[in-house]
């Protein structure tokens, strides 16, 4: 005689619902909603301020760094531009790097992270003791470096700027990764023979998303601000060229008879930071509390 | 071993003097004094919500008395344990009801005064006392924080006199070497001993004990339930006792209250309760429990405890009743009073349930080492270079199981993972058929991955949370190459075979329960038609209803499908209700070999004996009541028809 259990016997099932995703109770919150709009809104100042300037980049409008021109809304800047132009132009340049610029190196600290964790021998150390080395460097003497001997380029900056950003997220990875790869179905992948690349891409990987998308926000801010700080410091993209770490360079001679020229680009910076960040928290808060087992 | 008989003749002292005892504490409780703690009406809501996660819990428990709260996970057992130490978990809320310790409410008190009232009056000891000791404390100053916080004794030299006394009592040793050791020097026994010792320091009149034994193997789990039942005798000390683990309540509670969804269904002295169970509940939980020597099987009960806020009208057994009828559904039945002191919540109590009254048969003959599926020779393993596993000789034949029984530490997993291929360092020869296997899975060729295949411990950690139960379970075969409609088709089939539907490979893990996982991992293990399986603890994680619905479910498929299993374990009572042969390991070998039955009953090695000995059980005269008929005789109960893949193996 046997005896059969069925899960589904007396037809009243109860089943816990599935939680939801990490974004979905980040979004929950106040302080993810809020710096959603505030990202939003100056991704959208950056997106589509160009097409709403009423003045060129380069347009002389009037005398330089005066407040009451009339028909512009902030006056001019130290060589008679509007700034209210150049500030919807050039939100552009720092988004565009910034985010691109973590992206590559939120992927590169991602597979030295997962390869380390899994490995946890000598490559572990040999990786890990590598990223220390790159941690122990000031990132902006880095960055001044690199931009003097290779040129103020795009490229190096986007490179610069993702290589400091590489070590964190390979500690981040790493230490995420590692509870992870002691569990039973990364042993289960094993003994079917799974190839690396699968187990740490498909099985490792989606288990440690929610701490690498807090992880990235945090790098945006901070590549934000290093490229702001690279910009501030004349080591920006192309002189004159509308930019708001830039403006905030050329126009702080003039800040008491002419403030906005670099209130505005401080005020854009210092939003988006707090925005990103903000974002950045809700989804940390978010994560610890799917992590502790109740949908936050 | 002088010492070790001693201590079994003490036990059986001890336990002869119960029924006295119980009488005095009885006379006791009856007494002026009143009892030590007193639950009335107890009922803890979701806050948010306003569900019941417990309600109508009233217990009391006199001073020097054990009373053991038995419960399956989710039942609100610790919920209730907490909330005699006047806390409710973060969610949870305690609406109606009152909680006196000699007369002391311990409800609606300030935060100050439940930091002076816990540990001094009530005192808790928490299931893993590796993670409830300070780390960066010696427990020396451990033991004396507690005392300091309590300003016991009035004088640094009466606190440390105070701490030498407990040592002697928990049966450490009390020098001042010891007292500087860190919790993570001690083993886990001596780590639960300090967690003991912590708790009994104020001498508090009620104790609270939360599964303490949960983690330690059979022989220090003994040692520990001696030294509480002891503690609690000596010094008059009301304890509860929180556990899922019937055989340990057995062996230490004067009485027992066994919980059902949030609700007291049945509470007695454990002698009468564990003889004439009345709920059938808890007759089914008894049924669930392996029972070693004598001659019972074990069932599992279908379905599962409903969840607060799906808990039905009525009473919340109902549903998984065979004995319910229209009455049940209605009302939730009143205190029964069945005998003096033994208590029961149901409208037909001793109503027969279907159990399984006889043992699996293993009449099966397999002729040793002739066919083996499976050989292990001079296996000897390693980790970094030193040596756990000696010299395994081991052969499963095909449509064998073969149980490979040891303590923790004992290299029985070292052994199975091996085999997996989970585990490179060893040496020897593995064969499959006559098959040497390359010592990593990776190594091996895709066919002969596919034909080992190896069931986890804890199936809350053996499939990928962010898989569907689908794409788990069709792994194996994407991997062996199928095409994904016939993957899909299979992974259908085969959650059927193991009790589960096809809709569930649309789920995720976390909208499962352990059960239902651990049965989507033996689907994952059986979907490519593997010639041996190897099961690494895979009921421990679990409930023990339901560990005897997977391994009933795992018999099943060994003997229909022509497994040669390799069931590892440390639940030795289990073993009779799978395996043909049994081995047992103890440090890196195998000690004993031979049909479960002999190993069981008539152990040739001094080791086995003391296993065996250690290992707590409950002693009924005459089991649950049975009938003779099978299950098969409700079709409601029966697994749904559906269309078995004949698998050819």
């Amino acid at each position: 005689m046997t005896v059969v259990e069925t899960a589904i016997v007396s037809g009243r099932i109860d089943r816990p619902v599935r939680q939801r995703g990490v974004i979905a109770a980040a979004f929950g919150l106040w302080r993810a909603r809020i710096g959603a709009v505030i990202v939003v809104l100056l991704v959208g100042v950056a997106v589509f301020g160009p097409f709403l300037a009423p003045h060129g980049a380069t347009e002389f409008v009037g005398p330089p760094n005066t407040n009451d021109v009339p028909g512009l809304l902030f006056g001019t800047d130290r060589l008679g531009q509007d700034v209210w132009s150049r500030f919807l132009l050039g939100g552009r340049t720092i988004l565009v790097l910034a985010v691109v610029s973590t992206l590559i190196g939120l992927f590169v600290g991602m597979v030295i992270g997962l390869v380390a964790a899994y490995d946890r021998g000598r490559l572990d150390n040999v990786l890990m003791r590598a990223m220390d080395v790159v941690f122990a460097f000031p990132n902006l003497l880095l960055a001044l470096v690199a931009v003097t001997t290779l040129g103020r380029r795009s490229w190096v900056i986007i490179l610069i700027v993702a290589f400091t950003a590489v070590p964190r997220v390979a500690r981040i990875t790493r230490g995420a990764a590692l509870g992870v790869v002691e569990r039973d179905f990364i042993g289960a992948a094993e003994a079917l023979g799974e190839s690396r690349r699968h187990i740490l891409g498909a099985e490792v990987l989606p288990n440690v998303a929610g701490p690498l998308l807090v992880e990235a926000n945090l790098r945006l801010t901070y590549s934000i601000a290093l490229i702001g700080a690279l910009g501030f410091l004349g080591f920006g993209v192309g002189l004159n060229q509308p930019d708001w770490a830039q403006m905030i360079n050329e126009n702080r001679a003039a800040l008491s008879t002419a403030p906005w020229g670099t209130l505005l680009p401080i005020f854009a910076i210092g939003l988006l930071t707090v925005g990103v960040g903000l974002i950045a928290d809700g989804l940390g808060r978010a994560v610890a509390g799917i992590d502790r087992g109740r949908p936050s | 071993m002088s010492e070790r008989s001693e201590r079994t003749i003490d036990t059986a002292s001890t336990r002869s003097e119960r029924t006295i005892d119980t009488v005095s504490t009885q006379r006791h409780g009856a007494g002026d004094d009143g009892p030590a703690l007193t639950i009335d009406g107890l009922r803890i809501d979701v806050t948010r919500s306003g569900e019941d996660i417990v309600d109508e819990v009233s217990l009391s428990i006199g001073a020097g008395e054990v009373l053991g709260l038995v419960g399956e996970s989710g039942s609100g057992k610790t919920t209730v344990g907490l909330a005699v130490l006047g806390h409710s978990r973060k969610g949870a809320s305690i609406s109606t009801g009152r909680v006196e310790i000699g007369g002391y409410s311990m409800l609606g008190l300030s935060a100050v005064q439940l930091r002076l009232t816990r540990g001094a009056l009530v005192s808790y000891v928490p299931q893993d006392p590796g993670t409830a000791l300070n780390p960066a404390l010696r427990i020396g100053k451990q033991l004396l924080e507690v005392l300091e916080t309590h300003d016991f004794g009035g004088s640094d030299a009466a606190r440390r006199a105070r701490v030498d006394e407990l040592m002697a009592e928990v049966l450490l040793p009390g020098t001042p070497q010891f007292l500087r050791r860190y919790p993570h020097q001690l083993s886990g026994g001596q780590q639960q001993r300090v967690g003991l010792a912590m708790a009994f320091a104020c001498r508090p009149s009620v104790i609270v004990l939360d599964e303490p034994t949960t983690g330690l193997d059979v022989s220090t789990q003994a040692h520990v339930l001696d030294t509480v039942r002891g503690l609690c005798r000596t010094h008059g000390v009301a304890a509860l006792y929180v556990t899922h683990d019937l055989a340990v309540v057995a062996t230490l509670a004067d009485r027992v209250a066994v919980m059902y969804a949030g609700r007291i269904v049945e509470e007695g002295p454990a002698a009468v309760l564990f003889d004439e169970p009345a709920h059938p509940y808890t007759r089914h939980l008894i049924a669930a429990v392996p029972d070693m020597t004598g001659d019972r099987g074990i069932t599992g009960l279908p379905g599962r405890a409903p969840s607060p806020g799906h808990r039905p009208q009525g009473c919340s057994f109902a549903p998984r009743c065979e004995a319910a009828t229209d009455e049940c559904r209605t009302a939730f039945p009143s205190v029964q009073l069945v005998t003096i002191g033994h208590t029961v919540r149901c409208y037909h109590p001793m109503a027969p349930i279907a159990i399984r009254e006889d043992l699996r048969p293993m009449a099966r003959t397999i002729d040793p080492g002739a066919d083996a599926a499976l050989t292990l020779r001079g296996v000897s393993a390693s980790y970094s270079g030193q040596t756990v596993v000696h010299d395994v000789n081991l052969h499963v034949g095909r449509g064998e199981c073969l149980a490979l029984v040891g303590e923790s530490g004992s290299g029985k997993t070292t052994v199975s993972r091996s085999v997996g291929g989970l585990h490179r360092e060893w040496t020897g020869e593995i064969l499959m058929g006559s098959i040497a296997l390359a010592r990593s899975a990776r190594d091996r060729p895709v066919e002969q991955r596919l034909r080992i295949q190896y069931v986890f411990q804890n199936p809350y950690s053996s499939l990928n949370p962010r898989r569907t139960i689908g794409e788990s379970v069709g792994r194996p075969l994407v991997v062996g190459g199928s095409s994904s409609a016939d993957a899909r088709r299979l992974v259908g089939e085969m959650l059927e075979r193991v009790s589960l539907t096809a809709a569930y490979a649309e789920r995720y893990p976390d909208q499962l329960s352990g059960g239902e996982r651990q049965r989507a991992a033996i689907a994952r293990a059986l979907v490519s038609k593997p010639e041996v399986l190897v099961c690494d603890e895979v009921t421990s994680a679990l409930d023990v209803l339901v560990q005897a619905a997977i391994v009933d479910l795992l018999a099943d498929l060994q003997s229909d499908l022509g497994l040669a299993m390799l069931f590892v374990t440390h639940n030795l009572p289990l073993v009779r209700s799978i395996a043909d042969r049994t081995a047992v390991m103890a440090d890196g070998r195998i000690v004993e070999v031979g049909p479960t039955e002999a190993v069981l009953t008539r152990p040739e090695q001094e080791y086995t004996r003391r296993l065996l000995a250690d290992t707590p059980q409950i002693n009924e005269t005459h089991p649950a009541m049975t009938v003779p008929t099978g299950l098969h005789d409700d079709p409601a109960l029966t697994v749904p028809a559906v269309a078995v893949p004949e698998l050819d193996v």
